[in-house]
């Protein structure tokens, strides 16, 4: 393909015909902020925080939906680029209750990150309204907030172009405009399935996992990366961890679902933390099954395989390997009936 | 798979049968879903269901239970009538195409019609939107493996891809979707009666010294073992007396439970390893905890073949162990000491035994997951497979017929019942029933059934009715669903209190064992 150049910030930068200013700039390790944009969604150039200065254009275009063309001259930073910019964040900020001190996306909101960066000041006007902000708190996954909504229509895009839920849509044009389910139901009455697209994709704390609630935030969890124990798509997980507790689970930015997950991958880990978890061995004893220390159980079931072995061959032993255990224990479960036993009876549950 | 999930994306036509993915593998959905509104693919589903994924189809063919040889059969029929197979493809890279052409011609789209119940026109309508895309991926699940002619069904579908030369290329292939989560690495690493890791035969002498060398034993077991869904009327029938389980729930899970759990009655010795104590642990004589995935280190291999880490979140419970370890110490209890120290130092001996891993390493899956064959560590992993050539050279066409499914709705037993997940629980419940939101959305066994049906048999919406079959009848509340065809009820297997598998049959496919959960016959009365 033929490639041209532009300068952006007074350096000459190649580019693809196609490629929008902010892929351009990103490409060449320039960071311009963005709120509503997002990856794997047409860009809609809504929020304006992306906002450039570019010679000879009127006014400043926004550069996830501006096409780069051959020789712009582009700045990123301009003074009056970080004026509008400004201007853009203190009217998302006077637009809701943007309390930080009790915020749940406190250290992880982008628009907190990006008055800081800009340095906006609390805004004068911001008084919360006579009309209540909008709160849904009758599902046992998901909580909206809407005191702290910025209608940057992330969630919808995350619903109907990532996950393609079509769930919920932007409602009530205008200034009544308000991220809306199917016939501005709440989600548990609507057609949501949970998948939690949209609490991934909100940058600020107007969608939540309820789960999280109150149970550390982004500095206080360690995110450790894993694969989902569900099905066998093998969704990658972030899951943030707090005093040995798992607080929340994402999805994580790779292959093979770059950010998504399903309702179980996201919200189906209770089970690990959960109080009638098996916690010592049982073994039967008259008929019942008694609690007995690890050695026991080990000791009897090692003797028992070994006198029925003895007494019927390892012909008449099978053992079961498991479609929800490690490649790691598969592998050495079909070795220990293989080797030790000295049996073939190995299978797992890939047929039921 | 063949392919892999992300070329979904760039296929131009996608054919979905037996498989219900918006609710099983919903991310996978997504990128078929994705294919669909945003690059024009033109989607086929093909189920006895009006699945949710239906909406965003171009054809919904509706074929009776159990009769996708006739569907595919008439498609095929379709292509070659109408020269829009590829030639070429097929020419260069296939073998048998004249037989494949001599079954299918009697597969005309009236005659597969009459069999499947899909109107001739639309049989015709799928074979040409199929067979006309410059790539067509075709993607299947359960609802195809889950019968009788299970073996065959999957035979008929790689008939059709490489009719249309749809196999070894980008956004193309017979892709499968593995129900669990490591059904694939449970496979590649052996648990299978037949084969060692890798797929290599425990009747190849040659295999078997191999394994004998790494393993430090001699005479590894030379015969091919049995299947669990024959281990378990074996044990019925007082020719096996140990068991040792690990993960799973037979009692609620097996084909015809009732007789799943009379059998583990039988043993002598039952060790049951699991998180919580299943229906399956009740009947044991021991109880092994051990630890959740979340709780360890190790790898999974998704249904693409792609090796990825699990990692350690939390530590076990106390008085958990990981599944290594609990073998291990087993092993050196019965006097073959296991000293690993980590899960990494298995998977290192894995590498070595097993010829499509021995590419991969944790350091490499730093990075993210590594789909196998990966030979070397040089190599990147294999997108999808069959490239410029098949396994074994020329791919073989296996022409197939359809035969009917061992039980068909009779007058005693006037309606289809198919089985399967929902979108909200998995497998048996032990896990998914014990997350709030998840027990919110799916808190019991529903009876779906269409509307049509309900009303013939005096049933409301919510009625708690009894479903019936030769074996066993459960009590679930009915629920009348637009998914539902009339003709045929769905009922999910993940409820111990109403376990749809004490219906279904244990008829088994002949070649791979799987039992018939897709298609019995039942009667439906109002509780
Ligand atoms: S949870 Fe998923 S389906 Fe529901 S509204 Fe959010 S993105 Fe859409
Ligand atoms: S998040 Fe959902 S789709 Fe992804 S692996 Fe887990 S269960 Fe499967």
């Amino acid at each position: 393909m033929a490639e041209t150049t532009l300068t952006l910030n007074g350096q000459t930068v190649a580019f693809q015909p196609g490629q929008t200013i902010l892929e351009v700039a990103r490409g060449a390790g320039v960071e311009i902020p963005t709120l509503c944009w997002m990856k794997d969604t047409l860009p809609t150039g809504s929020c304006r925080v992306c906002v450039v200065e570019v010679e000879g254009a009127r006014t400043l275009l926004p550069a996830c939906a501006t096409q780069a063309a051959a020789n712009q001259v582009i700045m990123t930073e301009s003074p009056r680029v970080a004026a509008a910019r400004r201007m853009v964040l203190e009217l998302a900020l006077a637009s809701g209750n943007h309390n930080c001190l009790i915020c749940e996306a406190n250290g992880e909101c982008e628009l907190q990150a990006l008055a800081y960066r800009y340095q906006v000041p609390f805004p004068a006007f911001a008084t919360p309204p006579d009309q209540p902000y909008y709160f849904e708190d009758n599902n046992s996954m998901i909580v909206r907030d809407f005191s702290k909504c910025i209608m940057c229509g992330r969630c919808v895009r995350g619903c109907c172009e990532r996950q393609v839920n079509d769930a919920i849509a932007i409602g009530y044009r205008g200034s009544h405009n308000k991220i809306v389910a199917k016939a501005d139901k709440t989600y548990i009455e609507s057609d949501c399935v949970f998948c939690g697209e949209c609490v991934q994709s909100c940058p600020v704390g107007a969608l939540l996992d309820k789960n999280a609630l109150g149970r550390g935030r982004a500095w206080e969890r360690t995110p450790v990366r894993t694969t989902c124990p569900y099905c066998g798509v093998g969704c990658q997980l972030e899951v943030q961890v707090k005093d040995d507790r798992i607080v929340k689970i994402s999805g994580a930015d790779l292959e093979p679902n770059h950010g998504r997950l399903c309702v179980k991958g996201r919200f189906g880990w209770h089970y690990v933390h959960h109080p009638e978890r098996l916690t010592t061995p049982l073994l039967r004893k008259n008929g019942e099954l008694t609690p007995v220390s690890w050695e026991e159980a080990l000791d009897f079931v090692a003797g028992r395989l070994k006198d029925l072995k003895e007494k019927y061959g390892p012909e008449q032993i099978g053992g079961w390997c498991s479609a929800r255990i490690t490649n790691e224990e598969n592998y050495l479960m079909q070795k220990f009936m293989r080797a030790v036993i000295g049996t073939n009876h190995v299978d797992h549950c890939a047929r039921l | 798979m063949t392919n892999s999930i992300g070329e979904l994306e760039d296929a131009e036509c996608i054919l979905v049968i037996g498989s219900n993915t918006n609710e099983n593998h919903p991310v996978v959905a997504a990128r078929i879903k994705r294919a669909v509104r945003f690059r024009g693919a033109n989607l086929i589903v093909a189920d006895p269901r009006r699945q949710d994924l239906v909406k965003f189809a171009k054809l919904y063919l509706r074929q009776y239970p159990g009769t996708d040889i006739a569907l595919i059969n008439g498609m095929m029929h379709v292509i070659i009538r109408d020269n829009l197979y590829d030639a070429a493809y097929v020419a260069e890279r296939t073998e048998n195409f004249e037989a494949l052409k001599q079954t299918v011609a009697a597969y005309t789209p009236e005659r597969a019609s009459q069999i499947s119940g899909v109107p001739a026109a639309d049989i015709e309508a799928a074979a040409r939107l199929y067979a006309q895309a410059r790539v067509a991926s075709i993607v299947y699940c359960m609802g195809i493996t889950q019968h009788t002619v299970g073996t065959d069904n999957v035979k008929t579908l790689a008939n059709l891809a490489m009719l249309c030369g749809n196999v070894g290329v980008w956004g193309g292939g017979v892709n499968p979707l593995r129900g669990q989560n490591n059904v694939q690495g449970a496979c590649d690493m052996g648990g299978l009666p037949n084969v060692f890791s890798g797929y290599q035969p425990v009747t190849d002498e040659a295999a078997r010294k191999k394994m004998e060398a790494a393993w430090g034993v001699s005479s590894l077991p030379a015969w091919v073992g049995k299947t669990m869904t024959d281990m378990v009327p074996a044990i019925g029938a007082g020719e096996m007396k140990a068991l040792y389980i690990i993960g799973e729930n037979p009692a609620l899970s097996d084909p015809d439970a009732d007789h799943a759990i009379k059998a583990m009655q039988k043993l002598e010795l039952l060790v049951v390893q699991d998180i919580f104590l299943t229906e399956t642990g009740k009947l044991a004589h021991v109880v092994l905890p051990a630890a959740t995935s979340y709780e360890k280190d190790g790898t999974f291999t998704n249904t693409e073949r792609r090796v990825a880490r699990v990692r350690r979140c939390v530590p076990p419970l106390p008085g958990c162990k990981p599944d290594w370890q609990i073998i291990s110490e087993l092993s050196t209890r019965m006097g073959y000491p296991m000293t690993y120290a980590s899960p990494e130092e298995i998977f290192e001996e894995i590498r070595k035994v097993t010829p499509s891993y021995a590419g991969i390493t944790y350091q490499r899956l730093e990075a993210g997951g590594i789909q196998w064959p990966c030979p070397t560590e040089e190599h990147p992993g294999t997108v999808f497979l069959h490239k410029d050539r098949f396994a074994r050279g020329l791919g073989m066409f296996f022409p197939v017929e359809h035969k009917d499914p061992a039980e068909m709705p009779d007058a005693d037993y006037p309606l289809y019942l198919t089985t399967g997940r929902l979108l909200y629980q998995y497998h048996t419940g032990t896990m998914s029933r014990r997350a709030p939101g998840l027990v919110e959305k799916a808190p019991e066994c529903r009876v779906e059934m269409a509307a049509a049906d309900a009303q013939r048999l005096g049933i409301a919406d919510g009625d708690r009715v009894r479903v019936r079959s030769r074996r066993g009848e459960i009590i679930a509340r009915a629920q009348i669903s637009p998914k539902a065809v009339a003709g045929t009820v769905f009922i999910p297997f993940h409820f111990a209190e109403a376990a749809a598998n004490k219906l279904t049959n244990a008829a088994l496919d002949p070649v791979c064992r799987i039992p018939e959960y897709k298609v019995c016959a039942v009667q439906v009365q109002k509780a």
